[in-house]
């Protein structure tokens, strides 16, 4: 009953709901197998396994487009989901801007990015409980004020992403993903603290040892203990990298197309100009070996490339799609992104801020008196505005030594001055993640009490 | 309800008593104490409007059946897009290898199991809604907004709907259905007032028929709240940072309440004793002013269930009464092991998700005193009456949010708005600090989602006018 999924089903598909009368249409098939274990105190705690696929369809007319989706492969399910997509085309309205890119723009060459790992797919479940128990068993060996587990485990992914549209275009590549997790609880003092630390990676080998995860987990959550706010004060402030990675996101948001044509970003209208110190340079690159947020082709077909965003403090570039490049009189950087449903939206490749010549050690070390943050809270960001106030916590800082573990305070500042206030960048860059960034230190900012 | 929902699985799908008994047994083929299959239907549709255009029209099919086998602390799950014995019947022998026995072949047979409630039985939900009908809906609301002030720039409104068909067979001999119907009105936009850009947000919604619309959750309503919102943001000034007492407004403020202590009051963090709140039942957790439930029965509520996802009747159970912590939200699992009382709390965001234990609808029960005597009494303090979003690490209980409108008072009087107002503190620490509480409980709009390990699922909060002493308030500004 089910039809075997191919780019020539999606192309055949394609071409299907331009002869039921749409002008333009573009088929995506996701498909997916999951594999995850979960541990708790040397125990499985959970096994879950998955497999699903799904069919969506963006048709066009005039102008007009809507979009469809289900998971039902049968002939009446998509000849169902069809006549859906056509009824609903007709009652939006014409939009300039919308429609399927250029013919001329299509990836012509699929580049295999080295995405997809054997080993993964070759790994038995024995052997995913053990790499996940190595690592809870890393962690408590570290303390015994390592008292619990929130959780912890090992998950794989593998799935194909097929494309094709009514132009011509098909294409199809497949990748994994593996990560490994824990969440020690640590109490000390009647006072509980949890922390996590983890890693996720395409290749199997390029994972970090399940041992070094789960003692680097114990040593976060360690730290915290006994932590306490500070005064109210003005001092430099250490992002250590996974903060200063969320940061880095930011400026994604406010960089893209879709923040951009709405005039609700504190970036619009600065092309050209400074936004940042010439420390500063920030890009977004979908064609890293190995990357996770790497592909051949975005989500309309295009191919994927490097775009500078930030260069030494100037912002040269937008990220966009062919929707929010159209709007703008801009061409698509290949950013394109989408769900089964709807129409394609903004992504980053792999958006990092380029590493600097410091180490984080050195970072720290410079600092007299101030502030590392580990981890914030809270929604406190606002792309239209640029305002950022999160609740923080981390390690003081004193004399260029981490002093006591911190808790309770708020910091708060102003995305645009918090670039330019970027003193040092640490050469600690990891790709754990498609948004990432190394270590940083921001000269001034306030935390309050 | 419930004959609907067994009656569109069975029909549609070819499936019979017998079927879903073999299924079970398959699941529990390696031994185990419960399995239960989760079969899921959803249909759902969105219309969206921006640039005074429909520039979206979407609808989707999400189908499929999730098998859970628990033995002890440990569950196998696994999941299939395919309603059909055989598919099913894989996903059930992945699962069951988290049994370790050898022998489990003992035979099941479910009886459907009425539903006790009934809690939305809509004539015509809104998905059965014409197109042209909704996209009309939308329409009112973008221009009440862009009629509300010339300043209003960007406006986006958006109107989603949902019919969920669910049927929940369990190894314990319960066959369960329910026909969720869920609707969602949203609008935002943005006052720009010569370079100074605000965002104004609105909408409501919930298990409702297309009726509810039309009465005083009207597109205009939405729209008018969300431009007055942005345009009042466009005088306010920098929020001063400090310790100092905060009224939390009736209604949405609840989601301070949801975050702070209902999450550390779900029965997984307690059970693993995670929770900032493990051991304190019996014990004084909040002011004595504080009474909170969990409420899963209230009619039409977008947090409602007749039954939750393990096809448990929903229920409103006592969390803290008169500041004494008495209950948890608990789901089959936890409860099993904590040998508590279900509550019907077992919650997923579909069939590809495992339960876990989730609110429905939590509020505070109303006090005694108004919400003016409460303003009259703060000498210097904020005055928060809605909030984006927040955040809560419930093992050390903190806690950050922000507001997204927000008044100085002083002395006694609601002054001038503030800007990025956060409010930050602990969850066991803060109700503790609760010095009045009005007498004006009001429950959300009907737009609250509220995720946790990755799954959404639909929630209500309330609260009526509380005032808490000592609180941090993190500003734009030292």
């Amino acid at each position: 009953m089910a039809i075997t999924t191919s780019k020539e089903f999606a192309s055949q598909l394609a071409g299907e709901a331009v002869k039921r009368g749409a002008s333009a249409a573009e088929v995506i098939i996701k498909q997916r197998r999951e594999f995850s274990v979960g541990v708790r105190l040397g125990e499985v705690e959970t096994l879950q396994e998955s497999t699903d696929r799904g069919l969506g369809l963006r048709v066009l007319l005039d102008g007009k487009q809507a979009s469809v989706s289900g998971s039902d492969f049968s002939k009446e399910a998509l000849d169902d989901l069809m006549m859906e997509a056509i009824e609903l085309v007709k009652a939006t309205s014409p939009d300039d801007s919308a429609g399927l890119p250029e013919p001329e723009e299509f990836a012509t060459v699929i580049e295999d990015l080295d995405l997809y790992d054997e080993e993964i797919e070759g790994l038995s479940a024995q052997e995913k409980i053990s790499l996940a128990l190595r690592c809870e068993d890393a962690a408590r060996d570290v303390s015994p004020l390592i008292v619990n587990f929130e959780g912890g485990g090992f998950d794989t992914s593998s799935g194909s992403f097929i494309l094709a549209n009514s132009l011509g275009f098909a294409g199809e590549y497949r990748g994994t993903s593996c990560s490994i997790a824990s969440v020690p609880v640590a109490s000390e003092n009647g006072r509980m603290q949890r922390d996590y630390w983890f890693d996720v990676r395409r290749k199997l080998n390029e994972l970090d040892k399940p041992e070094d995860v789960g003692r680097i987990a114990a040593e976060r959550t360690l730290r915290k203990l006994n932590a306490r706010p500070v005064e109210t004060q003005s001092v430099p402030v250490v992002f250590e990298s996974r903060l200063a990675g969320s940061l880095i996101g930011y400026i994604f948001q406010a960089a893209s197309g879709e923040s951009i044509f709405r005039k609700a970003s504190f970036l619009y209208g600065q092309l050209g100009e400074r936004i940042a110190n010439e420390r500063v340079t920030i890009a977004d690159d979908g064609r890293i070996r190995r990357g996770l947020g790497s592909r051949p082709f975005d989500a309309e077909g295009l191919p994927t490339r490097k775009t500078i965003v930030v260069h030494k403090g100037i912002f040269e570039n937008y990220l966009l799609d062919t929707y929010t490049g159209r709007k703008l009189g801009m061409k698509s950087t290949g950013n394109a992104s989408r769900g089964l449903v709807g129409a394609p939206g903004v992504d980053s490749g792999n958006f990092y801020l380029e590493p600097g010549e410091h180490s984080p050690q050195d970072i720290i070390a410079s600092v007299k008196r101030g502030f590392l943050v580990t981890e914030s809270l809270g929604f406190g960001i606002n792309i239209v505005t640029g305002t950022y106030s999160q609740s923080a916590a981390g390690m003081w800082i004193e004399n260029g030594e981490l002093a006591f573990p911190v808790q309770g305070v708020t910091i708060a500042g102003n995305l645009r001055e918090m670039l330019n206030a970027i003193e040092m960048i640490g050469n600690d860059l990891e790709f754990r993640g498609s948004v990432v960034a190394p270590t940083i230190l921001i000269g001034k900012m306030t935390i309050s009490a | 309800m419930q004959q609907d929902a067994i009656r569109f699985f069975f029909e549609r799908f070819n499936l019979t008593y017998s079927d879903i008994d073999n299924l079970l047994g398959a699941a529990l083929l390696r031994g185990g104490d419960y399995a239960d299959l989760y079969f899921e239907y959803r249909l759902s549709s969105s219309v969206g409007m921006e640039e005074q255009i429909v520039k979206s029209a979407t609808k989707s099919v999400s189908q499929g059946v999730g098998v859970r086998v628990i033995t002890g602390e440990k569950t196998g799950y696994a999941y299939t897009d395919e309603i059909a014995f055989e598919a099913i019947k894989r996903a059930a022998e992945t699962a069951s290898y988290i049994g370790n026995s050898l022998e489990g072949t003992q035979s099941y047979a479910v009886n459907a199991t009425p539903n006790i409630h009934n809690l939305y039985d809509v004539e015509t939900p809104v998905a059965a809604l014409e197109l042209a009908t909704k996209i009309e809906l939308i329409k009112r609301g973008d221009e009440a907004a862009r009629k509300f002030d010339r300043r209003i720039r960007e406006v986006q409104s958006g109107l989603a709907d949902e019919i969920k068909y669910v049927m929940i067979a369990s190894s314990d001999g319960r066959l369960t259905g329910d026909v969720q119907p869920l609707s969602r009105y949203s609008i935002s936009c943005i006052a720009d007032d010569d370079g100074n850009l605000q965002v104004g947000r609105s909408g409501g919604g919930g298990r409702i028929g297309i009726e509810f619309y039309e009465d005083e959750q009207s597109p205009e309503a939405f729209g008018h709240e969300a431009a007055r919102q942005a345009i009042i943001q466009l005088e306010a000034i920098d929020t001063p940072a400090g310790t100092m007492e905060v009224v939390l407004g009736p209604g949405w403020p609840g989601v301070l309440l949801h975050e702070a202590v209902g999450h550390g009051l779900e029965a997984d963090f307690n059970r693993k004793e995670t929770s900032a709140f493990s051991g304190l039942i019996g014990q004084q957790v909040a002011s004595e002013l504080c009474t909170v439930v969990d409420d899963g029965t209230l009619p039409t509520r977008r947090g409602s269930l007749n039954i939750d996802d393990e096809g448990e009747p929903t229920n409103r159970t006592m969390l803290i009464e008169n500041g004494i912590l008495r209950g948890f939200i608990n789901d089959r699992l936890n409860a099993g092991l904590l040998k508590n009382q279900r509550t019907g709390n077992g919650r997923r965001q579909s069939y590809k998700h495992m339960p876990m234990p989730r609110m429905t609808n939590t509020f505070m029960l109303a006090g005694q005193d108004t919400k003016e005597d409460i303003i009259r009494s703060v000498k210097y303090g904020l005055y928060a009456v809605q909030f984006g979003g927040g955040q809560v690490d419930i093992t050390s209980g903190e806690f950050a949010f922000s507001a997204s409108e927000a008044y100085l008072i002083e002395d006694g009087k609601v002054t001038a708005p503030v800007k990025g107002a956060t409010l930050r503190g602990s969850g066991p620490e803060s109700l503790k600090r609760v010095t009045a509480v009005g007498n004006d409980l009001e429950l959300d709009q009907g737009v609250g989602v509220c995720g946790k390990d990755g799954q959404s699922v639909p929630v209500g909060v309330g609260l009526p006018t509380i005032k808490i002493e000592g609180m941090t308030v993190g500003g734009t500004k030292a």
